[in-house]
């Protein structure tokens, strides 16, 4: 019984599609019906979070509607798109992930993953031309050079494989600013104007100057080590592990990292009391009780995270130029190697990523930074951007400059563990709770721990 | 005729009685072993998507082990629970015997039960989160202690090594001491009333009672605390981990045998997941082998040294 | 009446005892209590003994969080640790009875055998296991959570020792006489002599399978099926979409309440069960 149920709705399912196929076709005029293969009825999408699928609903025309669980949405012609969302945290995601896109061979054609998301962390682990899980955007029908040409260079870079092959495309660009407390800059400098502060962090030198008179009234410049990092972590010219190799060369922006940081924690220009992100201690020092002046933020985490911790009123804060450019996040849309639904990967990509409509849209309504030059030139321009929180300041006016800037570093498949290990190895030095000699071994440790083919690893000098 | 069977076939009911047990044993944890031990003579892992091996390298993930850092989180693992284990065993003890103790008066004993009880309820991975917040530089312990004036500076409690096993040892207190005072109540008032007594006929003390009958009395059950305790410290791992974010911080002193054995499964390193399996299935039994002995042996021993503490009274009187 | 002074002082230093102990215990619930009752934004501004009345946003915002169903795991919780508790209760008697009351040729391997495997730790056969189920096809699915509870060694254990200490062997013979089967005699007899043991470790059990993370983590996919801890650990990461504050100590909350109740329900049981369980020698 039960199976002569399934077997008439996935009959009428087929149906569905088969119609709403044709009525596509005759609308469109196309005559290239012949080389149609049969595209699935189930698009499966693995992602972290519900962040891609409320700017597809947003967005993406063809959305019929979401069913009360956000599981499966369905689109107009009757396809059905199976969210598949495990938590990043652990590396849950990118467990249950890899679990599926070994099974991809053997899968059955509704079972395939069809479009993964991937963080800038650990893209190229997934745009791996060896590895060949991400489809080539050319294979797909999209052309990077006609189809993506207004996306900013430096996202179009980051998903690109080892040859310069796109695949995989965001619609989301995440260029840092620095962020700061508004009644901390007119106590120190007398004023709180964006340019004339910008004057005074334009690069590491003049910031540290700065730094001292901060100091010399009791402020911290940034609250932990850690806000610093992207900021030099962004720019090495080496990658981490170049293509091929299993040595670790651990780059002298890194080495530059660790001294900075240890000097400004001694000098205090840090919080002491902040040991890392994402932590209570970190969400607090963005609060009005404390001392610390400034922030390194994309537009997410003014957003996000700066909004939500503030006690006080809107307007304490302003943005403004960083002392250096700088990108953090970004979620990448890949189709997946072995996808049943070709076409359908192509339309979503095409209409998330490169429709400037959506992609203003995608802005006004969720404050992302999107991926489109003269739209962000334009937001840069309009008033429409001004942000209540930061008392009326437009931040689009600074991302805009710093997102054409922003030169990506070299990457490799180990970054996220680099990245992650080596900020919780030299804490302890940092803290004084280990010399500096120990810090490198326990980072050496931890990173072959984390990745097993790793086999030495080279610190510069 | 109904005799006969009953005479014969007792055995029969025995081996269908351990039967569910043994079937169940056999698929879900042996299987499973089996290939973990297969494995830890391989080199097997992940790299990025691409799966490496598995390729047959004989005893080299077992070598390459004594190598690494292994023994010093052994180390970690075992001050970290003794450090919780036996404030958790004296405080259990203690209690236990008051509770069970008709002739102390204690009001609401059934409130102390259950309170002392509660913690072990929560999740530990909750349970670790609430006290990474609560004993966070600029969390609410450090600004209760800075408001009563105990402190002029908030306490780094997580940045230094003793803040850290203490405080691990704290929980693991907080969460077990209440379970096993429940455990050895249930075995002191399984202990016949009349030895009780007749002990109190001879005029005993509840000290003299305490040694003498109860603790002698429990002793399986103490056993059995003791074993399940040791299992637990050895498989310690949702507190440190969450604690120090996976890293045993500061200067990895906070690492626990699990905690590595978790950093090779995150890391897909089946090969070297397995082999540290096969010490830590070596570690515990020869750690149970050592308390089989000591437990089964004090039997003997501890009958011997009452009579001989018998007489030695006897001749002083 | 020459004891009734000492005993005094140990009354008192008892009840001090106890209640330094209790405090601390409680303390650390108040706590998450009154944060789950604050607003993130007061939570921010550090902590405070009294109580905010944000409780019901937080309730209301945990209940309503579609990518966090709530009650839904709470209720997959319910499942799984019930019937766990229930198979591995039973199950643990039954061997440990068929094994101390009767004689067979392995009984002593068999005994051995389940005393090593005591200190076998769960996670050394997590890959394996996870393999194994997949290619069975219950990936996904509750009942890998809830068969494998019913070879759990150490509360065999338990209530071997529990055997030995309670149960006469002549209480068995005499049932034979009656002409009790060797079913019955377990269920009608033994099983009630076991009572305290049995609620002493239904609780445990109940309470390790609801706390437990690492299992139904690697065997969990789906929204629908997902038990409590694996849902409060997705809502703990640092991720930028979920950090408030407020609603993850409710989350806390709203895990450790069901578990609590059925706590105070048993605990009255086991209490009487211990006074009155079990046959005098």
């Amino acid at each position: 019984m039960k199976k002569r149920v399934v077997a008439v709705l996935l009959a009428a399912v087929t149906a569905a599609g088969l119609l709403a196929g044709c009525g596509g076709n005759g609308g469109s005029g196309e005559g290239g019906g012949s080389e149609t293969t049969e595209e699935g009825k189930v698009i499966n999408i693995y992602s972290w979070n519900d962040e891609f699928r409320t700017r597809l609903e947003a967005v993406y025309p063809e959305v019929e509607s979401t069913s009360d669980d956000g599981t499966v949405t369905t689109l107009k012609d009757g396809t059905e798109i199976h969210w598949i969302i495990n938590p990043n945290q652990d590396g849950v995601y990118q467990q249950k992930l890899d679990e599926a896109l070994l099974a991809q061979a053997d899968a059955a054609p509704d079972d395939k993953v069809d479009i993964f998301l991937s963080e800038t962390d650990y893209v190229f682990k997934y745009t791996d031309a060896d590895a060949d899980v991400a489809m080539p955007l050319e294979d797909l029908g999209i052309d990077p050079e006609t189809d993506l040409a207004d996306q900013y260079e430096f996202t179009k870079t980051t998903a690109s494989d080892q040859n310069g092959v796109q695949r995989g495309s965001t619609w989301q660009c995440c260029p840092g600013l620095l962020v700061y407390r508004r009644d901390i800059a007119k106590d120190v400098f007398g004023t709180d104007d964006p340019t004339a502060v910008g004057e005074k962090v334009k690069d590491w030198d003049t910031l540290k100057t700065t730094a001292g008179e901060l100091k010399a009234k009791g402020y911290y410049t940034f609250a932990s080590y850690a806000d610093t990092f992207r900021l030099y972590g962004n720019s090495i010219d080496e990658p981490w592990v170049a293509t091929g190799d299993t040595v670790i060369k651990v780059n002298q922006k890194i080495m530059d990292w660790i001294n900075d940081s240890k000097e400004w924690l001694d000098e205090g220009y840090f919080d002491k009391t902040v040991k890392g992100q994402w932590n209570d201690d970190w969400n607090k020092a963005m609060s009005s009780s404390s001392k610390v002046f400034a922030f390194l933020l994309p537009a997410w985490g003014i957003d996000f995270t700066l909004n939500p911790n503030w006690d006080g009123g809107d307007g304490a804060w302003a943005v403004t130029n960083p002392p250096q450019e700088y990108n953090w996040g970004g979620s990448y849309i890949h189709a997946c190697t072995g996808t049943d639904n070709p076409e359908h990967v192509k339309d979503i990509i095409l209409s998330l990523t490169a429709d400037k409509d959506n992609l203003m849209k995608i802005s006004k309504d969720y404050l992302d930074f999107t991926n489109t030059v003269s739209g962000m030139q334009e937001a840069a321009q309009s008033d429409e951007f001004a942000s209540d929180f930061l008392g009326g300041q437009n931040p689009y006016e600074y991302f805009a400059p710093v997102a054409e800037n922003i030169e990506i570093a070299p990457l490799s498949s180990y970054d996220q563990g680099c990245v992650e290990l080596i900020q919780n190895a030299f804490s302890d030095y940092f803290q004084g709770k280990v010399d500096y000699d120990r810090a490198k071994s326990n980072f050496e440790t931890a990173i072959k721990e984390r990745y097993p083919d790793i086999t030495e690893i080279q610190w510069p000098e | 005729m109904k005799k006969k069977r009953k005479s014969i076939s007792y055995a029969k009911w025995g081996y269908i009685f351990i039967l569910p047990f043994f079937i169940c044993f056999f698929i879900f944890s042996l299987i499973p072993l089996v290939d973990t031990i297969r494995y830890s003579f391989y080199e097997y892992y992940r790299s990025g998507i691409k799966e490496i091996g598995p390729t047959f390298i004989g005893l080299e993930n077992y070598i390459s082990l004594l190598d690494s850092d292994m023994l010093k989180y052994a180390g970690n693992t075992l001050i970290l629970w003794v450090i919780g284990f036996i404030p958790q065993i004296v405080i259990a003890l203690l209690l236990a015997n008051w509770f069970t103790d008709i002739r102390l008066k204690i009001h609401g004993k059934q409130f102390f039960k259950v309170v002392i009880y509660l913690p072990n309820l929560i999740m530990a991975s909750a349970f670790a989160m609430l006290f990474f917040a609560m004993f966070s530089t600029n969390g609410p312990i450090n600004s209760i202690l800075m408001s009563l004036g105990w402190t002029s500076e908030p306490i780094d409690f997580l940045g230094s090594v003793l803040g850290t096993r203490s405080l691990v040892g704290l929980m693991n207190f907080l969460m077990w001491f209440g379970n096993t005072t429940i455990m050895l109540m249930a075995a002191i008032m399984g202990i016949s009333q009349d030895i009780f007594e007749a002990c109190e006929l001879d005029g005993c003390t509840s000290v003299k009672r305490f040694f003498y009958i109860t603790l002698p009395l429990i002793r399986p059950i103490l056993a059995y605390t003791l074993i399940t305790s040791i299992i637990g410290g050895l498989q310690m791992f949702d507190v440190p981990q969450i604690l120090t974010n996976g890293q045993g911080n500061p200067d990895r002193t906070s690492m626990t045998l699990i905690m590595f054995l978790n950093s090779h499964l995150k890391s897909r390193n089946y090969g070297m997941a397995g082999a540290l399996s096969v010490y830590l299935f070596i570690v515990s039994a020869i750690l149970c082998f050592f308390v089989y002995r000591m437990t089964n042996g004090t039997d003997d021993n501890g009958a011997k040294a009452a009579k001989r503490r018998a007489k030695a009274e006897k001749r002083g009187r | 009446m020459k004891s009734s002074k000492p005993k005094h002082v140990q009354s008192i230093l008892a009840h001090v005892v106890l209640i330094v102990l209790s405090f601390m215990c409680l303390f650390f619930f108040y706590i998450l209590i009154v944060n789950a009752t604050r607003s993130h934004a007061d939570l921010q501004k550090g902590f405070s003994a009294i109580p905010g009345n944000y409780f019901l946003e937080n309730l209301k915002n945990v209940a309503n969080d579609g990518s966090f169903p709530m009650f839904r795991g709470i209720i997959n919780s319910l499942i799984v640790s019930t019937c766990s508790a229930a198979l591995c209760t039973y199950f643990s008697s039954l061997t440990a009875y068929g094994l101390y009351a009767y004689d067979f040729k392995v009984k002593k391997v068999a005994f051995t055998f389940i005393m090593a495997i005591l200190v076998m730790p769960t996670q050394v056969t997590a890959m394996g296991f996870l393999r194994l189920i997949t290619n069975m096809g219950m990936y996904d699915s509750l009942l890998p959570l809830i068969i494998p509870s019913i070879a759990s060694p150490a509360v065999f254990y338990f209530m071997y020792s529990y055997l030995q200490s309670s149960l006469p062997l002549s209480l068995v013979e005499a049932a034979r006489i009656d002409g009790s089967g060797e079913f019955m005699t377990f269920n009608r007899i033994v099983l009630p002599i076991m009572k305290p043991a049995i609620a002493v470790q239904a609780i445990f059990s109940f309470v390790g399978s609801w706390n437990n993370y690492f299992v139904p983590a690697l065997v969990i996919q789906s929204k629908d099926k997902m038990t409590v801890p694996i849902l409060i650990a997705t809502l703990r990461g640092a991720d930028y979409m979920n950090f408030d504050m407020g609603k993850i100590y409710m989350m806390i909350t709203v895990a450790i309440v069901p578990i609590i109740i059925v706590y105070l329900l048993l605990s009255k049981y086991i209490i009487a069960g211990v006074t009155l369980g079990g046959v005098k020698e």
